[in-house]
């Protein structure tokens, strides 16, 4: 199962778990899982269907550009970070 | 000036022999550059142009009562006037109203109407007949103020969001961004030493050269072309779209040359006005900014207040790291605090961290990107707090660094673990620098320091069509800032093995080429770079392919190498790419090859700063009597645009630390809006920057490429204030460090 790091402002929504494994191949599934064991996750993470702008996604280290649909394996680090803004 | 007496240049992991790839041809623009036939915006001339003004507000914090443009409407001469009742009603109204501001004015000189004329005399004499009614409005000017109870609100719909959820508290705070990693209250209590400061940060401008300009034609049928300076044509094709309300297919921008950007030609200003204009006149309409608009209507870096505390070991083991940091955003939230809280400790392998950010709207210009953004104010503080841990340990500051220093399987403050960088080999390469050895001249001070920028992938898209005398002509999307026109046709002549001069490139407009994203976040030479060796990619195995035709064989027995295709298997058949060319037409047509990338693996790079100074006692002037800028670039395909990279950024980081500053009075207006009174460092100014390229490559691209356009800034703020501190015992917490800041500062 993928490990997600929970961020330290969402804690409140996983009971202060840090790091929870969540079955899933792919972001969507991740989150959708993620929102099963605590529900509130999804509302934070998506909106429309995708993650929301603010948000990034990191999968084994790096920034996807995939979004929903980056590929996730069951010895992957997912992290959910603040998008970067200021125009870079 | 001193003289570089040593390998310059240190290759640690790439040991590819390339033919192209890390040699220094003439740029393919030179000519045209050097002999000012380049077409920038402000040339840009066409049949029947009107010429655009913009009227500004002179309140940092207004409601606007009303607008009456009747007067200057009848003037003779003008041909139309646009305000913010002119956009449609969808889209995002903070952009909306940073191009024309509706119902208030949060900074001086925000855009409030616009006006076309025949002539720009007849346009300025214009904005002086708007009258204007305002009801003037306290003004928050810093963090500080904005972070204050009962501070002036600027906006009464702004409530504080927390990684996807929003507070509901209404407050000039937009935004809390949080990082934590282990513990950092048992950090603190294993600590023997600990360094805790406040610092503060200016806001400064990126100061390019050539001011924003923007040309609109909206023509009858509908289609909307704009021809502007600007770092990336795609993000003013889709802002235009969604600001007015049209099909992206519905609008063309054609980029034209650039006079520097280095982020703040990111954000629109001008466009969406002119296009305005050119929809109500049917006339093409250009703008250009004043060099005062320049500094007080578009995007500068933030202001910000960093507090850092940092507890080690005697043996220099770090234990735990605070970071607060709150940034300003200008009118509108958006400052780059998200990028700042993920490098300000990203250099060190930390157990136990916490870094909080807080993006925070005041009345200033809505600030934009600057090169690293957000990075160097962190690392202002988050580096000297480091050197003066360093004094009170009695270590060496590099030694202490290589200590705790991030390498390959780090876990970052922010989380995600680092691959394969360079901060260990960029470290060595400055504790073995001759600079670094040698001893400081009598009366000077040394700092060092460095800085990481974590870089970025985004779309880039490339062609590539055969021309039949065996060159190639390349069509990219990419605005051409530091030479990245050659670098990327470096990319597609190494794989193809044809001369750099054989290839063409071209930067074209959003009709004519793939979804391209800006050209920043040191992406330009990474992404596009890699878009170019996909497409030429395309084209080597369509030229097997047709040789394979020509020879009637078997393409999987002919391979291409330095240009010429041959046969594994049959010795006599063999033809240059040039010879290829020639054929193509009687053998089937001609070959073209494209590629669209979004590549993830980009790679952080890390630059450092050897600095020696002096200080003259009786005015506090900082004259840099020495500098090293060392950076890891992974691979550097033209390495003189890198060094160039290198050198620019460190100039740029030599300015903010000693000189640049907005000065604001107290009712918000900037009071030094001219480069005569914003002080950049001109060469008189400075010592050779002598840089030291590290290539640990990135084993993300194809070439090892790590973008080399932002770390580069990060360290000198820091490393010049290490360098005041070791000549004058003065600890130099705030920025700029002016002449009459070091003379106010008290010694340690």
């Amino acid at each position: 199962m993928a490990l997600v790091f929970i961020p330290s402002l969402m804690q409140k929504l996983s009971n202060g778990e840090q790091r929870v494994s969540v079955e899933g191949n792919n972001v969507r599934q991740v989150i959708d899982n993620l929102d099963e064991i605590f529900p509130g996750f999804k509302e934070r993470l998506v909106e429309d269907g995708r993650v929301k702008p603010n948000i990034a996604v990191a999968i084994d280290g790096e920034i996807t550009p995939l979004g929903m649909i980056e590929k996730v394996s069951t010895d992957s680090e997912v992290h959910f970070l603040p998008a970067i803004s200021g125009g870079v | 000036m001193t003289t570089a007496d040593y390998e310059r240049n240190m290759v640690l992991a790439t040991d590819t022999d390339y033919k192209v790839i890390g040699t220094r041809p003439v740029r393919h623009d030179g000519a045209d550059k050097v002999t000012g036939r380049a077409i920038y915006g402000a040339d840009f001339d066409a049949a029947g142009l009107l010429h655009g003004k913009i009227l500004r507000s002179p309140h940092a914090h207004a409601k606007i009562v009303s607008i009456d443009t009747s007067k200057a409407e009848k003037l003779d001469g003008v041909k139309a006037v646009v305000t913010s009742k002119d956009f449609p009603e969808v889209g995002n109204q903070w952009l909306k109203d940073n191009i024309l501001a509706s119902d208030k004015a949060l900074y001086v000189g925000q855009a409030i109407v616009g006006v076309a004329a025949s002539n720009p005399h007849v346009a300025e004499s214009a904005l002086s007949l708007i009258d204007v009614e305002y009801e003037v409005l306290t003004p928050v000017l810093t963090t500080q103020e904005a972070m204050a109870t009962n501070a002036s609100i600027l906006h009464d719909s702004l409530t504080t969001e927390e990684l996807g959820k929003d507070t509901g508290v209404v407050s000039n705070v937009a935004s809390h961004t949080q990082h934590v990693k282990g513990d950092i209250s048992k950090g603190f209590a294993e600590a023997d030493v600990v360094v805790e400061r406040e610092y503060n940060t200016k806001t400064v401008h990126q100061g390019y050269i050539e001011p924003h300009n923007a040309t609109a034609l909206w023509s009858p049928d509908g289609r909307l072309h704009v021809w502007c300076s600007t770092q990336g044509s795609f993000v003013v094709r889709d802002s235009l779209a969604e600001l007015l309300d049209m099909p992206v297919s519905m609008v063309r921008v054609t980029p034209t040359e650039i006079g520097g950007g280095f982020g703040g030609k990111i954000p629109i200003y001008l466009e969406p006005v002119a296009a305005l204009l050119s929809r109500k006149t049917g006339a093409p309409v250009k703008i250009v900014m004043s060099r005062k608009e320049t500094f007080e209507a578009s995007g500068p870096t933030p202001g910000s207040q960093i507090k850092i505390k940092i507890g080690a070991k005697h043996d220099g083991t770090i234990t735990a790291a605070y970071a607060w940091m709150a940034m300003e955003a200008g009118a509108y939230p958006g400052s780059p605090v998200g990028a700042a809280v993920q490098c300000v400790f990203s250099t060190y392998d930390v157990e136990n961290s916490t870094i909080d950010g807080f993006d925070v709207v005041v009345n200033k210009p809505k600030t934009a990107a600057y090169r690293a953004p957000g990075a160097p104010n962190a690392a202002f503080g988050a580096e000297q707090a480091i050197n003066e841990l360093a004094e009170k340990l009695g270590m060496d500051p590099i030694e202490l660094r290589l200590k705790n220093v991030a390498t390959e399987g780090t876990r970052r403050p922010d989380g995600p673990v680092f691959g394969r960088i360079g901060a260990k080999e960029v470290l060595e390469a400055m504790r073995d620098h001759p600079h670094y050895q040698s001893a400081k001249a009598e009366g000077t001070g040394r700092g060092i320091s460095i800085g990481f920028w974590f870089n970025i992938g985004f779309d880039s898209a490339c062609n590539i069509a055969v021309n039949k005398d065996g060159s190639v002509n390349l069509t990219e999307g990419s605005t051409d800032i530091g030479g990245s026109r050659t670098s990327i046709a470096m990319h597609a002549a190494e794989v193809l093995g044809i001369p750099v001069e054989d290839v063409r490139p071209s930067v074209v407009d959003t009709d004519t080429i793939g979804f391209t994203a800006v050209t920043g976040g040191s992406r330009t030479t990474f992404a596009t770079g890699w878009a170019a060796y996909e497409a030429a990619q395309d084209v080597k195995k369509q030229c097997i392919d047709r040789a394979a035709i020509i020879w009637d064989v078997d393409a999987n027995n002919l391979q291409m190498e330095d240009g010429v295709i041959s046969s594994q298997s049959d010795s006599e058949l063999k033809m240059t790419f040039k010879e290829l060319a020639e054929q193509l037409s009687d053998t089937g047509g001609g070959i073209s090859g494209s590629a669209s990338v979004n590549p993830s693996g980009v790679g952080g790079s890390f630059a450092g700063n050897i600095a020696d100074v002096s200080v003259d006692p009786d005015t506090g002037k900082t004259t840099v009597e020495r500098f090293t800028c060392v950076q890891d670039v992974g691979k550097a395909i033209h390495p003189s645009y890198v060094e160039g990279q290198m050198q620019g950024g460190s100039v740029q980081g030599i300015g903010w630390a000693l000189n640049e500053e907005y000065f604001m009075n107290d009712e918000g207006t900037m009071t030094n809006s001219s480069l005569l009174d914003y002080r950049m460092p001109t060469s008189l100014d400075l010592p050779m920057i002598d840089t030291v390229i590290v290539e640990v490559a990135n084993p993300g691209h194809p070439f090892g490429v790590r973008g080399v356009g932002e770390a580069n800034i990060v360290p000198p703020t820091p490393a010049l204030a290490n360098a005041i501190y070791d000549a004058t015992g003065k600890r130099m917490t705030s920025l700029p460090m002016s002449p009459g800041a070091i003379q106010s500062a008290d010694a340690e």
